[in-house]
């Protein structure tokens, strides 16, 4: 046999390839060798995991109504006031056009910036306007982050599990990606030293620690407040800088703060936030608080990377702060995600098996769920399909294979009701993939390739 | 042909969803470009209605692995009158059931890997480590582990070794109740496409599967470049026959019709293994079907409204 078909074609995808050897086959046509994209071999190493995945394949039915989808992370939009919104998007059009849609600066409209600034003071943060830079949601910031400071093989600390956005920006940057443990309380400082000195020990250099403090996605839970400057001490005097994100920081089911760890050490931590959560994800508007020599940075990175953040979303957003009681609008939502993480709470309680646990999220969108021993959330999901519910895999929200028995369960988008039997249902579904496991004593742990977290558009 | 208008089924709720949204796309692009007028429809609670009100001159089904292939969705289309690609209910069924399709084939003397089906209360009733010993025993190894209905390698696992058997038996109850084990055949990976003509079933040119790894599993499957394919395979005449036979010969026994795809291994004899046969094939960007319609020098969308005008015919 030939071995032309492993040689690529450089030309139409969808053709045969011309350049390889044509030899009569047996049917007297001649062979073709379709090689399906013609840029295999040009791709760069790091697009190693940009594979087909048999697992995000399934989540394609989470989108049926039949099935209760708790894998995604939209936020319930329903509450927002669409019609205010609309004559108000309307007014700044007809008014404000020429600058609404032109282009702007790469570091965002001046006025939300000023705007950002008094958000970020709700969380104890003094900062300039100066110093933030709007960007495409708080996915492009991290982006640029990752840009400006990780060379392939730097190491990023993360909690593990993290959100899957930011590991796969890190692994774009060919991070090498370390975990540090988490409890109840959040972050272990001491896990934390630990984890350093075994990576220093090793002769890698650590450029920061990506943490998300407040309700954290996925896992659920908040970093104490007594443990904020220990881990802040733990990161400055190794010479580690900080990057915090926290799109999640107002959502605090009874309206509850916490301190910014960007408020007490404006140096060492760069700060991301986030207008997706707490107004409209669609609009993709984020934000970067930066010390100044950083934010420089940032601002030429984002022009290179998109010029500029759209202007009209960002006018929209500031109009928005200016003309509505966002304030109040937050507590809508506040009451909302309570009412839906009580109803998840409640159905677990209810409905799972022995053996499971799962974390009590006080704000947020997600629960973070650990199966009976044996089981394997990933190779389970076909099985949750089948019983018409999903969920986003734990393994999804590491980097490397940890989180076989944790799944993401998101309270977020679904009502409470739905939210009840989407519980039942994976109750039945654990039960019988149990059932399973104990027949064969083992789970399938078979390494499977490509994104194993929903998209950004998953229900 | 111009004037005919068709719906094209897709979506569905089987864990093949994805796999057929694509197959709906690709082959609605088609026909469009062959002058059909084609709307796409998901098989949801508003099919019914949508059949019955807006009655469209034929429907084409790309559903995967679930009520598009199992027969349900034609029994629909039978009952209420709609002429549709494809195979009628009943051999459906047959084609579906992977290990039913298995027993026609060596019932007719023809060359498939020897099989055992059990479902899961086997293992659980009678133990599991002496049934899989007993497997072993009796098929040897390495084995082809697969869920016994489904498509897209979802679930499918090659075990080499009988200490990964467990965790393979896990991973293919998954996706139901009943596991397919097969010896597993090493050998060339070939696909024949079947299309009815006037002249009969007829096998077009088959394609050979060449995964990087050697393992065409999901990713290989819908990762372009990941897997490179040759058609017509470069077989040997009288092999390159047979296997064209043997697709023929899947096709006429267990009454397929319009189209069906047969999956076969080819080992260093040139004896041609049959593996399943399908009745609703992948006609995704990388699937194998559309590949055979090209280098029998045909067009997916003029084949598919042939197969349109044949379904037509049928019900006058």
């Amino acid at each position: 046999m030939s071995d032309q078909g492993t040689q690529p074609s450089d030309t139409d995808p969808t053709a045969p390839d011309p350049q390889a050897q044509q030899e009569q086959a047996s049917s007297g046509r001649q062979t073709s060798v379709y090689n399906l994209d013609a840029h295999t071999r040009r791709y760069a190493q790091r697009t190693a995991g940009m594979t087909a995945s048999e697992i995000r394949a399934l989540f394609s039915v989470a989108s049926r109504p039949e099935v209760v989808s708790l894998a995604g992370g939209m936020p319930n939009l329903a509450a927002l006031p669409l019609d205010s919104l609309g004559e108000e998007i309307a007014r700044l059009v007809s008014t404000d056009g020429q600058a609404a849609l032109q282009y702007g600066s790469a570091q965002g409209v001046p006025q939300l910036r000023e705007q950002i600034c008094e958000i970020m003071s709700l969380e104890g943060i003094d900062a300039h306007p100066d110093d933030v830079m709007v960007t495409v949601g708080s996915q492009m910031a991290m982006d640029l982050v990752t840009r400006v400071f990780v060379d392939p093989g730097d190491v990023v600390l993360a909690e593990g599990p993290s959100f899957v956005g930011a590991l796969g920006s890190f692994a774009a940057y060919q991070a090498d990606i370390v975990h540090v443990a988490m409890d109840s309380d959040g972050l272990q400082p001491e896990a934390l030293r630990q984890t350093i000195d075994e990576v220093t020990r090793q002769g890698k250099r650590i450029k920061f620690l990506y943490t998300i403090p407040n309700f954290h996605n996925p896992a659920g839970v908040t970093l104490a407040t007594e443990r904020r400057a220990e881990v802040l001490d733990i990161c400055a005097r190794h010479g580690i800088m900080v990057l915090e994100d926290n799109p999640y920081g107002l959502l605090g089911f009874d309206g509850q703060t916490y301190p910014a760890l960007r408020a007490s050490d404006p140096d060492n931590v760069v700060y991301l936030g986030s207008f997706s959560k707490v107004f409209a994800s669609g609009l993709r508007v984020g934000w970067v608080l930066a010390p100044h020599a950083v934010r420089e940075k940032l601002v030429l990175a984002a022009e290179s990377a998109t010029l500029c953040p759209p202007t009209l979303n960002q006018m929209i957003v500031s109009r928005y702060l200016s003309t509505h009681d966002w304030q109040g609008q937050i507590k809508v939502f506040q009451e909302q995600y309570r009412e839906r993480r009580d109803a998840m709470l409640g159905a677990l309680e209810q409905h799972m098996p022995a053996g499971c646990d799962w974390t009590h999220p006080e704000g947020g969108f997600y629960v973070w769920f650990t199966a009976p021993e044996g089981v394997d959330a990933k190779a389970m999901l076909p099985r949750a399909v089948t019983q018409r519910v999903a969920y986003a895999s734990g393994t999804g929200f590491y980097s490397g294979e940890f989180g076989n028995r944790q799944m993401r369960l998101s309270f977020c988008y679904p009502t409470p009701e739905r939210i009840h039997e989407g519980v039942r249902r994976l109750a039945n579904t654990i039960t019988e993939e149990l059932d399973l496991v104990h027949t064969f004593g083992s789970a399938d742990r078979r390494p499977m390739t490509g994104p194993q977290a929903p998209s950004p558009d998953t229900a | 042909m111009s004037d005919r208008w068709v719906a094209v089924l897709s979506g569905g709720l089987s864990h093949e969803r994805e796999v057929s949204l694509r197959s709906g796309r690709r082959l609605s692009a088609a026909l469009r470009s062959a002058d059909v007028t084609v709307t796409e429809w998901d098989a949801d609670g508003r099919l019914l209605d949508r059949l019955q009100h807006e009655r469209p001159d034929a429907v084409v089904i790309a559903l995967h692995g679930g009520e598009g292939e199992n027969g349900a969705i034609q029994s629909i289309l039978d009952m209420l009158g709609v002429p549709y690609v494809g195979t009628d209910p009943r051999a459906c069924r047959r084609a579906w059931d992977k290990p039913t399709a298995k027993a026609e084939i060596a019932r007719a003397g023809l060359t498939t890997p020897d099989w055992v089906v059990l479902p899961h209360s086997t293992f659980r009733e009678l133990g599991a480590q002496a049934v899989l010993d007993a497997l072993v025993a009796k098929l040897g190894l390495p084995l082809m582990l697969k869920p016994d209905q489904g498509g897209s390698a979802l679930g499918a696992r090659v075990v080499r070794e009988a200490a990964e058997l467990p965790s393979a038996m896990v991973g293919a109850l998954s996706y139901g109740d009943t596991v397919l084990v097969e010896q597993f055949i090493e050998g060339t990976e070939v696909a024949i496409g079947v299309l009815d003509g006037t002249g009969g079933p007829e096998a077009l040119p088959a394609v050979r599967i060449e995964a990087a790894d050697g393992v065409y599993d999901y990713a290989a499957r819908y990762t372009a470049g990941l897997t490179s394919y040759q058609a017509p395979a470069e077989l040997d005449a009288e092999t390159a026959t047979r296997a064209g036979e043997l697709a023929v010969a899947a096709h006429r026994l267990l009454g397929l019709r319009d189209v069906s795809r047969t999956d076969a291994i080819v080992d260093r004899h040139g004896t041609v293994h049959f593996l399943e046969v399908n009745v609703s094939p992948g006609l995704t960007e990388t699937s194998l079907l559309p590949m055979a319609i090209d280098a029998a020098d045909r067009s997916l969308g003029t084949t598919f409204a042939e197969l349109i005008e044949r379904a037509i015919a049928r019900r006058h």
